[in-house]
C-alpha cells in the first residue's frame, strides 16, 4: 500500500465530490441531498486510499467490494466514481434521466457499482455473503458496507449482524452513517438506537467510534478495521447530514430534496469560496 | 405406484451436484432436516451455511455467495421464502439476475396439519410476477431431481417448488425434461388438462375416468410456469377446445391464470379452473384436504364435463 495521500489533497477531493453531487441533483431536480453530502469523507478516505480497485478493469478479481447498502445516496458514490475514472464525469449530468446508467438507485452494471440497492436493509447481508464466498476461495478481498443509522430500523440488518458475528467474518467492514436524520425526523424521535456502540458489541462486533468527517479519523479506522481479526468491525462515523453547505446542514427537509438552482449557486459560491 | 416427497429428489439431486460442483453452496433457515438440505450439509458440512431463523438475510447473503461465483441453494418452507423475503427476491437477487436457486419447500395444502401458515398456496404468483425468475413445479421426485440439477446450470434466478408429503411417482428417469418445455403425458381431442405438481397424478387419474366414459383427455405437465411453453398451450386450445388448469395452489396468479393469459392473446378457449379458490389452507390430512378443497381427480372430470359442454354451445 503506498503511503497516506495527504489531508490537504483528500479535503480538496472532497469538495469537488460535494460540488459534482450537489450539480448532479440540481440538474436532475430531485434525489438525496443529505445523506448524499454526509457520506463524502467516509467515502473520499476509502476509495482514495484504503480500497483496491482497478477502475480500467472493473471486475478484476483482486479487487476490493463495497456495498452501498444506502443505496439513495447513490450520488456520492457515483461523483466519486466517476472523479476516479470508472466512467466519464459527463455521465453524471444523466442522473435519473429516461436510458441512463445513473439510476435513481445503484444498479449492478455502471462500471464500479457492485449491487443494485433502494430498498433498505439488504446490503450488511449480500457482504457477509460476498466474505463467506472470498473465505472460501482463500480470496483477501476486504469487503465494506455502508449503512444509514434510520438504515438500521430494518430487521434483516441485525439478522445480518448476527450472521457476521456467527461466521466470524474479519473481512466484513461495516459502516454506519451516523447522521442523526431519518425521513420523519431525528432518529431518536422515530426509533432511538441508542446505546448503538453498546448493541453492535453485544452482537460481538468490534466497533470503531469517529468523526466521519475527520479524514485521518477515518483513514485510520479503516487501517485498524483491518488488523481485527476473529470478528467483524463496524465504523460508527458521527457524521452531519447535508455536511458542507451551510443552509442544508441538519436541515432535514433536504434528505430526499435536490438544491434549486439558486440554492445550488449559493452552495457552489460557499464550497469554491473555501 | 411408488411414493416419495418431491422434496426428496431435490435432497438427491442437490448432494449429486455437490459431488460434481465445488461451486455448489446451500443455505438453510432452520429447516435442514425438512427441507432435506440436510443430506447435503452431511457431506459437504464446509459448503453448507446455517442460516438461523432469518430468510431475508439468508437471501441476501445467498445473493452475496452468488455475485462472488458460488451457485447457492436457499431453502425453507414457500411461504417463508416467497412471502417474508419478496423484497429480498426482488432487488436483491432478480434485479440483478443473479445466480440463486430458491427451493421452497412444502408448497400446497398437501403440508396438511400444520395449516395454513404453513401452507404455500401463493408462491408460484408472487414469484412469477419478477422478472428475470424461472418458477418450476416438479410433479414428482425424479423430476424434482431433474430439475434441481438444470437449475444449477441455468442462468438467472430459479423458483423450486416443492411439497411436503408423498406423492406418486409418473415420470420415468428416461422422459426428458427440460426448463420452460412442458410435457405432454397423455393425447386426446376432446379437451385438456394442464396440471403442475402433485396435480399432475390427478389429471392422469382423470384421464382413466374420463376414457372409460369415451371423452379422450389430453394431459400436458407444464412443469415451469415461467418461462411458460405457449406452443403446447396454443397447439391444445386449437386442437382440443377446451381446457381444465389444476393446480394445488390458488387460481389468482398460478397456472390457472398464466394459461388464461397466453389463450386470450393466441387462442381462446373455454377453461375451467381446479385450484385453491381464494381462500387459506386448513388443517387436516392432505387426503381429506384434497377433497374439501376439491382438487381431486373427479373433481377434475367434473370440471372436464363442465368446460366441454360449454364448448359445444
Ligand atoms: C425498505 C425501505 N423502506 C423505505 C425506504 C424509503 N426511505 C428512503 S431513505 C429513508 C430514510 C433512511 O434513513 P437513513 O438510513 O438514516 O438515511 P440517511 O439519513 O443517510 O439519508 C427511507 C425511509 C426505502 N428506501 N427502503
Ligand atoms: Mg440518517
Amino acid at each position: 500500500m503506498a503511503g497516506r495521500p495527504e489531508i490537504k489533497t483528500l479535503k480538496n477531493i472532497a469538495r469537488e465530490i460535494r460540488i459534482e453531487i450537489l450539480k448532479m441533483l440540481t440538474c436532475a431536480g430531485s434525489g438525496h441531498t443529505g445523506g448524499s453530502l454526509s457520506i463524502v469523507e467516509l467515502l473520499v478516505g476509502l476509495y482514495f486510499y484504503k480500497f483496491r480497485c482497478d477502475p480500467k478493469r472493473p471486475l478484476c478479481h483482486t479487487r476490493d467490494i463495497f456495498i452501498l447498502s444506502k443505496g439513495h445516496a447513490c450520488p456520492a458514490l457515483y461523483a466519486v466514481l466517476a472523479h476516479m475514472n470508472f466512467f466519464d464525469k459527463k455521465e453524471l449530468c444523466t442522473l435519473r434521466k429516461v436510458g441512463t446508467r445513473l439510476q435513481g438507485h445503484p444498479q449492478r452494471g455502471l462500471p464500479g457499482v457492485e449491487i443494485s440497492s433502494g430498498s433498505l436493509g439488504q446490503g450488511l447481508s449480500i457482504a457477509n455473503g460476498y466474505a463467506l464466498g472470498a473465505r472460501i476461495d482463500k480470496d483477501k478481498k476486504r469487503i465494506y458496507c455502508l449503512m444509514g443509522d434510520g438504515e438500521l430500523d430494518e430487521g434483516q440488518i441485525w439478522e445480518a449482524v448476527l450472521t457476521g458475528a456467527h461466521y466470524k467474518l474479519d473481512n466484513v467492514c461495516g459502516i454506519v452513517d451516523y447522521n442523526k436524520f431519518q425521513i420523519d425526523g431525528k432518529v431518536e424521535d422515530t426509533k432511538a438506537l441508542e446505546p448503538l456502540k453498546e448493541k453492535w458489541e453485544a452482537f460481538n462486533w468490534e466497533v470503531l467510534e469517529i468523526d466521519g468527517h475527520d479524514l485521518k479519523e477515518v483513514m485510520d479506522a479503516y487501517d485498524r478495521a483491518e488488523t481485527i481479526k476473529g470478528k467483524p468491525v463496524v465504523i460508527l462515523a458521527h457524521t452531519t447530514k447535508g455536511k458542507g453547505v451551510s443552509f442544508l446542514e441538519n436541515q432535514n427537509r433536504y434528505h430526499g430534496v435536490a438544491p434549486t438552482k439558486e440554492e445550488l449557486d449559493r452552495a457552489l459560491k460557499e464550497l469554491e469560496g473555501e | 405406484m411408488d411414493r416419495k416427497p418431491t422434496r426428496d429428489g431435490f435432497g438427491e439431486g442437490l448432494v449429486e451436484l455437490g459431488e460434481k460442483r465445488k461451486d455448489i453452496v446451500v443455505l438453510s433457515a432452520d429447516l435442514t432436516d425438512s427441507t432435506r438440505a440436510g443430506w447435503f450439509k452431511k457431506k459437504f458440512p464446509e459448503r453448507f451455511f446455517s442460516m438461523g431463523v432469518s430468510e431475508q438475510d439468508m437471501i441476501g447473503t445467498a445473493a452475496g455467495l452468488a455475485l462472488s461465483g458460488k451457485r447457492p441453494f436457499t431453502c425453507t418452507f414457500g411461504v417463508f421464502a416467497a412471502g417474508r423475503a419478496w423484497d429480498q427476491i426482488r432487488v436483491s437477487i432478480a434485479y440483478m439476475n443473479l445466480n440463486v436457486i430458491i427451493v421452497g419447500t412444502h408448497g400446497g395444502i398437501s403440508v396438511g396439519p400444520d395449516g395454513p401458515t404453513h401452507q404455500a398456496v401463493e408462491e408460484i404468483t408472487l414469484m412469477r410476477v419478477l422478472p428475470n425468475m424461472t418458477v418450476i413445479a416438479p410433479c414428482d421426485a425424479i423430476e424434482a431431481k431433474k430439475a434441481t440439477k438444470l437449475a444449477a446450470s441455468y442462468n438467472g434466478p430459479v423458483y423450486l417448488r416443492l411439497g411436503r408429503s408423498n406423492v406418486p411417482i409418473v415420470t420415468t428417469q428416461e422422459d426428458s425434461f427440460e426448463i420452460g418445455k412442458a410435457n405432454l403425458l397423455r393425447d386426446g381431442g376432446d379437451v385438456t388438462i394442464i396440471a403442475c405438481g402433485y396435480e399432475v397424478y390427478e389429471a392422469l387419474v382423470a384421464h382413466e375416468i374420463l376414457k372409460k366414459e369415451k371423452i379422450s383427455a389430453r394431459v400436458i405437465n407444464l412443469h415451469t410456469l415461467k418461462p411458460v411453453d405457449r406452443a403446447v398451450i396454443t397447439k391444445a386450445a386449437k386442437e382440443t377446445g377446451a381446457i381444465v388448469t389444476a393446480e394445488e395452489h390458488t387460481i389468482i396468479g398460478g397456472l390457472g391464470s398464466l394459461v388464461s393469459e397466453v389463450l386470450t392473446q393466441e387462442f381462446p378457449v373455454p377453461v375451467e379452473f381446479i385450484g385453491v379458490k381464494d381462500r387459506f389452507g386448513e388443517s387436516g390430512s392432505p387426503e381429506e384436504l384434497f377433497k374439501v378443497f376439491e382438487l381431486t381427480a373427479e373433481d377434475i372430470v367434473k370440471a372436464a364435463k363442465r368446460v366441454i359442454r360449454r364448448k359445444n354451445k
